[in-house]
């Protein structure tokens, strides 16, 4: 070959082939295992319609294929998926790719506010508590952090709802935007940021416990190392010693777990999304599951499997960045 | 100003006196247009068409946009798109005429093609429970363009029909329909009616959208500018909006029933079950007769014995509920009667009758063993089981909760018949026939849901449901219908053990609200909203 390949691209290549037979299997198990939950879409539709006739519900099981064999449908769905043809979706009548993409910007949004906020303000108080370990502050911002971990999701959104919402009347209790008040420009924009206050904050306090209590264990343990003791003795500054050799490497396992989260970026969010009625991946994915909608769940794992792909791609090549040891090979 | 003011104090004084005089006080208001209607649903529809899913849910939303021919008003039937409609003799022929000046969203006017197609081709074919009701219509002829004809292969009761209409007769446009797959319409998620509201815009997920129709045909209505319906699944979330004012109505037990008594207290919120007469279900005790023990009657009974209806009546259903007197309602009119056989709260009794039926307590302190299927439909229902499952600890016998979601119950109780005995509530759609007889009827195929699937059969049941089902007689078919109950309370294929209509909480900022049978399915072209 004359034409010499990034060695980047390349780790990235061989990356990618073998992440493929990690999703076929993926779908495939999914796929099986879904089918285990008793009942279909059509018993769901039924049983929200309130009752229907034999023949109504052997016709919409023939239209929707569910009267084929399980390997019949699993057959049909792979080769479709094949071509990135995700399906139709028969709860809402749309292609499950729209469905997908409707949800997706919601969801992101969602998940990257709160992550960055609970990344942030983690490793910030987690380094904080670690340089003052056994202080009062340590023991306050340890206990808060416990705290807001100890408290459930479901909780801590109704709660805020029930000050914010109900008895001050600041905060719209839910959903993305003001229906019927046709906001648009810098209003729009306003308006959804308001409706994103709560749940971000829901989301990312629980958050920021995690990346707290990590960040704090990272700092204590480097903080001893041999290396920070040798720099302190040349006389580095706190502050350069601080940031240059300990936050520095105290990082690693923090960016590990930011990368396991990210991974959870579509599920984690269920209980907040379905209480705040954001119209998101989480709500979504718990819809389908009640309403059997198997097409649209199977897209909404085959995204996660292809985001989770990604981050750990991603998340080495941050390590290689942070910590020039690792090699990517 | 403070004249309104006053007026406003006045009606919020009598809603605390008298909440059921509420109503009536707030009729009396001045009327104030304009206002966008903010409505709780709790889950999210698939279709927005009601003449292709018959459901309380779908015409909560398309009741504002698609009318019915006919519509229930509490003083009776009403003239929607059809003005006056008549039976021949042989009950074979109905003649229907419709309203003259009634254009489609899009400006077709409406004519009898639309109904003679909606009939034959959804109402027939593809509209569940319409198609059991509509399985002897032959044609519908259309003499002129405002007259329709319904002819049937066998005798069909107008009251039945007529009963059946505000539910089962929405048309729909035939020039958007015809010569398209019915069931792949984009118009089934987006519906162009003739109602007071047009559709503007369904986000899944979130909400539906829909504005005033100025070409409506009652003259200077409705009076709202907008109705949005909001989906919220999470029902503390849901009493949280209400509480905030982000949400007007929530309807059909939609918040938590600890949430339906604090609403009741609060005077910012009028709370009951008024405008759910046609709405009317029965939490039930269904038995499996496939297994031995259930099948024996003596069995049946005495466990009837050991519920305490009143108690479950006040602690489950906050008192908003009635026992249960078989299979009719006593909103079933004419067609109910309470002068049937009872099972009082009586322990001692139901245990005498269980010992003398041959199952007395064995070693491990029961009689025998119960693996019960409690429908998911709503909370109570869910707590409806814990209930009889402590009950009938009383009287020796376990019960075990299996708990499933909707389509495992589905398939647990319907299809695969693997359960002893379960319970969920079924609602009563205006007649008997198109509705709580397929409780009792056999011969249903197999894994229909919402069916007698308990392995129960008595031919003369069946005899008397047929028969009652083609009678013309009104009075004639009531009294079928008083004999079918006391069987149904004598033989207890399945306890229809409690009668509960559906309760709406609704902010006091709306008026002439819950003022029909059926309100949260009507139209609501006469709902305004005091801004």
């Amino acid at each position: 070959m004359t034409l010499r390949m990034p060695p980047i691209l390349i780790y990235a290549l061989r990356r990618l082939l073998q992440a493929i037979p990690v999703v076929v299997l993926i779908m495939i198990g999914t796929f099986l295992l879904l089918k285990l939950a008793p009942g279909d879409t059509v018993d769901a539709l039924v049983g929200d319609m309130g009752g229907a006739d034999a023949a109504f519900i052997a016709r919409l099981r023939a239209e929707y294929g569910l009267d084929q064999p399980i390997w019949v449908q699993l057959w049909r769905y792979m080769t479709k998926l094949a071509t990135f043809d995700f399906g139709w979706s028969f709860v809402y009548e749309q292609p499950v790719s729209t469905v997908l993409m409707d949800r997706l910007g919601t969801t992101l949004l969602l998940m990257a506010a709160s992550l960055s906020i609970a990344f942030t303000a983690g490793i910030t108080l987690g380094a904080i508590a670690a340089r003052r370990a056994y202080s009062v502050t340590d023991n306050l911002i340890s206990i808060l952090g416990l705290v807001f971990y100890a408290t459930p999701s479901f909780f801590l959104s109704l709660m805020l709802m029930l000050v914010f919402s109900v008895k001050l009347g600041w905060l719209p209790v839910g959903g993305i935007k003001t229906i019927a008040a046709f906001y648009t420009g810098w209003d729009h924009v306003w308006d959804v940021a308001r409706h994103l206050i709560m749940p971000t904050a829901a989301l990312s306090l629980i958050y920021l416990a995690f990346y707290l209590r990590l960040m704090r264990a990272s700092v204590m343990e480097v903080a001893d190392l041999d290396y920070v003791r040798t720099a302190r003795a040349k006389g580095a500054r706190e502050g350069r010693l601080m940031i240059h050799h300990i936050m520095r490497n105290a990082l690693l396992p923090v960016i590990t777990l930011l990368g396991l989260q990210f991974s959870t970026v579509l599920g984690g969010s269920i209980v907040v999304e379905t209480i705040f009625t954001l119209p998101g991946l989480g709500q979504l994915a718990y819809q389908s599951v009640v309403q059997r909608d198997m097409n649209t769940l199977m897209g909404i794992i085959f995204l996660c499997a292809i985001i989770v792909v990604v981050v750990n791609f991603l998340t080495d090549l941050l390590y290689a960045r942070l910590d020039s040891r690792i090699e990517l090979a | 100003m403070t004249l309104m003011k006053k007026r406003a104090g006045l009606a919020l004084a009598l809603t605390g006196a008298l909440s059921s005089a509420a109503f009536m006080a707030s009729a009396q208001e001045e009327v104030q247009k304009g206002g966008t209607a903010i409505i709780h649903m709790i889950s999210e529809q698939r279709i927005l068409n009601p003449g292709l899913r018959a459901s309380t849910g779908v015409y909560n939303i398309t009741g504002k946009i698609m009318e019915p021919l006919i519509d229930k008003s509490y003083d009776g039937y009403e003239p929607v798109l059809a003005t006056e409609w008549t039976g021949s003799d042989d009950g074979k022929t109905i003649t229907l005429k419709l309203r003259d000046g009634v254009n489609w969203h899009d400006g077709e006017p409406f004519t009898c093609d639309d109904v003679a197609f909606s009939a034959i081709e959804l109402w027939k074919k593809l509209l569940n429970y319409s198609s059991a009701l509509q399985a002897n219509l032959e044609s519908v002829d259309c003499p002129d363009p405002l007259t329709a004809v319904f002819n049937y292969s066998k005798p069909m009761p107008i009251e039945l029909f007529v009963a059946a209409m505000p539910d089962l007769g929405h048309p729909v446009p035939k020039h958007l329909y015809e010569g398209t797959d019915i069931l792949k319409s984009e118009y089934n998620t987006a519906p162009v009616g003739t109602g007071p509201f047009k559709f503007v815009e369904y986000e899944r997920g979130q909400y539906v959208l829909a504005e005033k129709n100025e070409d409506y045909w009652r003259e200077g209505f409705p009076y709202l500018d907008r109705i949005v319906w909001r989906f919220i699944k999470d029902k503390s979330a849901a009493a949280a909006a209400l509480e905030a004012g982000e949400v007007h109505e929530s309807g059909f037990i939609g918040v938590s029933m600890a949430d339906v008594e604090r609403f009741s207290k609060d005077e910012r919120f009028d709370v009951g079950t008024k405008g759910y007469e046609n709405n009317v279900a029965h939490s039930t005790v269904e038995f499996n007769h496939r297994n031995p023990i259930m099948a024996d009657l003596q069995v049946r009974q005495a466990m009837y014995h050991g519920l305490d209806i009143d108690y479950a009546i006040n602690t489950i259903m906050h008192g908003f509920a009635e026992p249960g007197r078989g299979p009719v309602p006593s909103a079933g009119g004419l067609n109910y009667t309470d002068d049937v056989p009872t099972y009082d709260y009586d322990p001692e009794l139901a245990k005498t009758l269980l010992d003398e039926a041959g199952y007395p307590v064995k070693d491990d302190g029961y009689r025998f063993q119960l693996r019960h299927r409690p429908a998911p439909w709503g909370e109570y229902t869910q707590l409806w089981a814990e209930y009889f499952s402590q009950a009938m600890k009383e009287i020796d016998i376990d019960v075990q909760i299996l708990t499933n979601d909707a389509p495992g119950f589905l398939n647990g109780v319907y299809r695969d018949h693997d359960f002893d005995t379960a319970n969920g509530w079924h609602q009563f759609r205006s007649d008997p026939a198109v509705s709580t007889m397929v409780w009792l009827r056999s011969g249903q195929p197999e894994g229909t849901p919402w069916t007698n699937q308990f392995g129960w059969k008595s031919d003369e049941i069946d005899a008397m449901i047929d028969a009652a089902a083609s009678e013309l007689d009104v009075e004639k078919r009531a009294a079928m219908y008083h004999e079918i109950q006391v069987k149904a309370m004598e033989e207890l294929p399945v306890i229809f053990a409690i009668e509960h209509p559906f309760i709406s909480v609704t902010s006091t900022k709306l008026h002439n609200h819950h003022n029909t049978p059926r309100w949260n399915s009507s139209s609501w072209y006469d709902l305004w909203l005091e801004q």
